[in-house]
C-alpha cells in the first residue's frame, strides 16, 4: 500500500515541477519589459528601471531567476499585486474560502439530482425518464453556461425578482469570518437574516455551476448501473428473492458507485473552469473573478501565482482521489 | 465530415462481410434521431455560414442609429424590416448571428483540425519510440491536462495577447492532450498485432509504418473524439469572447456578442437570449453527432 502511494506521489511530482516552469516562464514570454508592465502607464525613469531590475532579479541568468523563484515559492511568496500591492498568497487566501463555497454546494446540488436520476433511468432503461434524463443531461452538457446564468439572472433576478442579480450576501450584514463560509459563518454568529440573505445570493450560482457537473454525473452513474446490473451477482441476488429495492440500493449501487466517485474527484478541475464564468457572471468574490480581473488590469503576478494555486489544488486533489480510490478498491491498488 | 465518416467506417469495419460496410454505418447512423438533428441542423448551419453574405438582410458591422436596441419583430415597437431586433449600436441582430455562424464554425473546425494534426504526430511518436520521448511527451501532456482548460487557455492569451487567432491556438493547445492520449493508445494496442509485425518482416520502414499500417486503425475513435472536440472548441471560443479575451468587437463572434450584450440584460432580453441560443444549438449538434457517430463506429458498442 506504502509503495503504492509512493509512486503517486512520485508521478506527480514532475507535473507540479511542470506547472512551476510554465508560470515561471509565462511573465518573461510576455512582450515587453516586465519592470515597464509593472510600471503601467505613469512610466518609471531609468535610475529606478535599473534598480528594480536589480530588485527583480531580472539581471541574473534565467535559470539563476528560476531558482529563486522556487526558493520564494518554497517561503510560500508568490510575488505581490502590482494594482494592490498585496501579497498575492494573502489575497488568494482571503477569497479561496468564496470559490470553494460555491463549489461544494454546486458538487452537492449536481450529486443530490444527478446520482438518483442517473440510478433510476438506468433501471428504467429505454423508458420515457430514461430518455428524459438523458435528453437533459446532454443539454446541460452542451449548455454554454455564461449564457445559463444571464438566462437565469433574466428570469429569476428580473423577472420574478425572487433573488438578487449579484454577490454573496446583502450589504447590510456584517459577518465577522470564522471559517470564511458565508453559510457556517452566519450560523455562527447566529444571525439568521445574514443566513437567508447568503443563501439566496448562492442558489443561481450554485445551479449555474454545478450543471455541468450535473450531467456528467446522472450520464455517468447511469452507464455504471448499467454495467453493474448486468453482473451475474445481481441475477443470483434477485434470484434470491431479495426485494428489488435491495438489489439496486445495495448490491449494485455499491461497485456502480466506483467508476462515478473517480469522475467526481476529476470534476475540480470542471469547477474551476465554472467557476472563472460564474463568479464573473455574478459578480461572486472568489478566485475565478480575482483572475479575471487580474488579466484585465495586466496584474501579471495574480495571475501567475493564481494559476500555480489553482494548479496544484487540482493535481492534490487528483492525487487523493487516486490514493482513496486504491485503498477502497485494492483491484486498483495491486495492478500496475 | 461526411466523406470523413465514411473512410473510418471502410477502415472500422474491414471484414467485408455483407452489407456494405458504407451502408451498415449508414444505417446504424440513421437509427438514432439525435445524431440526424444534429447533422441537420449543422448543414443548416454550413449552408448558411457559407451563403452568410446573401442571406442576411443587413450589414454585420454598419450600425444604425435610428434603431438602437429595438425588439424582435413580434414584440411591440419591433419591425420585419429587423426580425430578430437590433443591439446597443443599431446593428441587426440576424445578420450578426448568420455571420456569426461563419466564425463559430470556422474556429471549431480550424482549432480541431491543428489539435488532430499535432496530436496524432505526437501521439504517434510517443506509442512508437517508447522510452524518454514518450515520457516527455505525455508528462508535457499531464501539465496540460491539470490545470482547468479555461485556465490554461486564458494564460495562454495573456501570453500571446487577446485576439481571435490567439483564442483559437489557446483552445487547441487545450484540447492536444485527448488527441495524444487517443493515438497514444491506439498505437500501442496496434503495434503488437501480426498485421504490423508482418509488415515490418516485409521491410515497412517507421514512417510507412505509422501512417500506412496503424494510423488508418485509430481513425474511428480520432473522428469521434473530433466531432466532439468541434462543440468543445466553440464553447471555450466563445467563452474567451465572453471575457474580452477572444474574438473582439465588432467581430460579430457569439461569445463576445454575450459581452457586449451584458449591461442590458435588464432590459433588452433579446441581445442576451440570442447569441446564446445560437451557442448552445451548435454545440448540441455536435455533441449529438459526435454520440451518433460514435455508437455508429464503435463497434464494442454495437449490440
Amino acid at each position: 500500500m506504502l509503495r503504492f502511494i509512493l509512486t503517486r506521489v512520485s508521478l506527480v511530482v514532475p507535473t507540479f515541477i511542470g506547472i512551476t516552469l510554465l508560470v515561471f516562464v509565462l511573465i518573461r514570454l510576455i512582450p515587453g519589459d516586465p519592470i515597464e508592465t509593472m510600471a503601467g502607464e505613469r512610466g518609471i525613469d531609468p535610475v529606478r528601471h535599473e534598480q528594480m531590475r536589480k530588485e527583480y532579479g531580472f539581471d541574473q541568468p534565467v535559470l539563476v531567476q528560476y531558482g529563486y523563484y522556487l526558493a520564494r515559492l518554497v517561503r510560500g511568496d508568490l510575488g505581490r499585486s502590482i494594482v494592490t500591492h498585496e501579497p498575492v498568497i494573502s489575497e488568494f487566501t482571503t477569497l479561496f474560502p468564496a470559490t470553494v463555497e460555491l463549489g461544494v454546494c454546486a458538487m452537492l446540488f449536481a450529486l443530490c439530482f444527478g446520482l438518483p436520476a442517473g440510478i433510476v433511468a438506468a433501471v428504467r432503461r429505454n423508458s420515457i425518464f430514461d430518455h428524459g434524463v438523458m435528453g437533459v443531461a446532454l443539454t446541460g452538457y452542451s449548455m454554454p453556461i455564461f449564457w445559463w446564468g444571464l438566462l437565469l439572472i433574466l428570469l429569476f433576478s428580473v423577472q420574478l425578482g425572487l433573488t438578487p442579480v449579484s454577490g454573496r450576501i446583502a450589504v447590510q450584514y456584517f459577518i465577522e469570518p470564522v471559517t470564511g463560509f458565508l453559510l457556517i459563518d452566519t450560523i455562527i454568529a447566529g444571525d439568521w437574516g445574514a443566513f437567508r440573505s447568503a443563501l439566496s445570493h448562492l442558489i443561481l450560482p450554485m445551479i449555474v455551476l454545478g450543471t455541468v457537473p450535473l450531467a456528467v454525473i446522472a450520464r455517468m452513474t447511469r452507464s455504471a448501473m448499467l454495467e453493474v446490473l448486468g453482473e451475474d451477482y445481481i441475477r443470483t441476488a434477485r434470484a434470491k428473492g431479495l426485494p428489488t429495492f435491495r438489489v439496486i440500493a445495495i448490491h449494485a449501487l455499491r461497485n456502480a458507485l466506483i467508476p462515478v466517485v473517480t469522475v467526481i474527484g476529476l470534476q475540480v478541475g470542471v469547477l474551476f473552469t465554472g467557476a472563472i464564468l460564474t463568479e464573473t457572471i455574478f459578480s461572486w468574490p472568489g478566485v475565478g473573478k480575482w483572475l479575471i480581473e487580474g488579466i484585465n488590469r495586466r496584474d501579471y503576478p495574480v495571475l501567475q501565482g493564481g494559476t500555480l494555486m489553482i494548479g496544484a489544488i487540482v493535481m492534490i486533489v487528483n492525487l487523493l482521489v487516486d490514493v482513496a480510490y486504491g485503498l477502497i478498491n485494492p483491484r486498483i491498488r495491486h495492478t500496475r | 465530415m461526411t466523406s470523413k465518416a465514411l473512410e473510418a467506417s471502410t477502415a472500422a469495419a474491414h471484414t467485408g462481410t455483407p452489407p456494405h460496410p458504407l451502408a451498415e454505418f449508414w444505417s446504424d447512423f440513421t437509427a438514432n434521431a439525435g445524431a440526424v438533428a444534429g447533422l441537420f441542423v449543422i448543414v443548416a448551419l454550413i449552408l448558411s455560414a457559407l451563403f452568410a453574405d446573401l442571406i442576411a438582410p443587413h450589414s454585420p458591422v454598419l450600425t444604425n442609429n435610428q434603431v438602437f436596441l429595438k425588439p424582435p419583430f413580434w414584440q411591440e415597437g419591433g419591425s420585419l424590416n429587423f426580425p430578430l431586433g437590433t443591439d446597443a449600436i443599431g446593428r441587426d441582430i440576424l445578420s450578426r448571428l448568420i455571420h456569426g455562424a461563419r466564425l463559430s464554425l470556422l474556429i471549431g473546425i480550424a482549432v480541431v483540425t491543428l489539435s488532430v494534426a499535432a496530436g496524432t504526430i505526437l501521439g504517434l511518436v510517443a506509442g512508437f519510440f517508447r522510452g524518454v520521448t514518450d515520457i516527455t511527451i505525455m508528462r508535457l501532456m499531464d501539465i496540460t491536462l491539470t490545470l482547468p482548460s479555461l485556465l490554461l487557455a486564458i494564460v495562454i492569451v495573456a501570453i500571446l495577447g487577446p485576439g481571435l487567432m490567439n483564442a483559437m491556438l489557446a483552445v487547441a493547445i487545450v484540447l492536444l492532450p485527448h488527441y495524444v492520449r487517443i493515438v497514444r493508445a491506439a498505437v500501442i494496442t496496434e503495434v503488437s498485432k501480426d498485421y504490423v509485425t508482418a509488415a515490418k518482416v516485409a521491410g515497412a520502414g517507421p514512417l510507412r509504418l505509422m501512417f500506412k499500417e496503424v494510423l488508418p486503425n485509430c481513425v474511428a475513435p480520432l473522428i469521434v473524439q473530433a466531432t466532439l472536440g468541434i462543440s468543445t472548441a466553440i464553447l471555450d471560443a466563445a467563452a474567451l469572447g465572453f471575457l474580452g479575451l477572444g474574438a473582439q468587437p465588432p467581430l460579430p463572434e457569439w461569445g463576445t456578442m454575450l459581452a457586449d450584450a451584458r449591461e442590458f440584460v435588464l432590459r433588452a432580453w433579446w441581445v442576451v437570449t440570442l447569441p446564446g441560443i445560437a451557442i448552445f444549438v451548435t454545440v448540441l449538434a455536435f455533441n449529438l453527432l459526435g454520440d451518433g457517430l460514435r455508437d455508429a463506429l464503435d463497434p464494442k458498442l454495437k449490440r
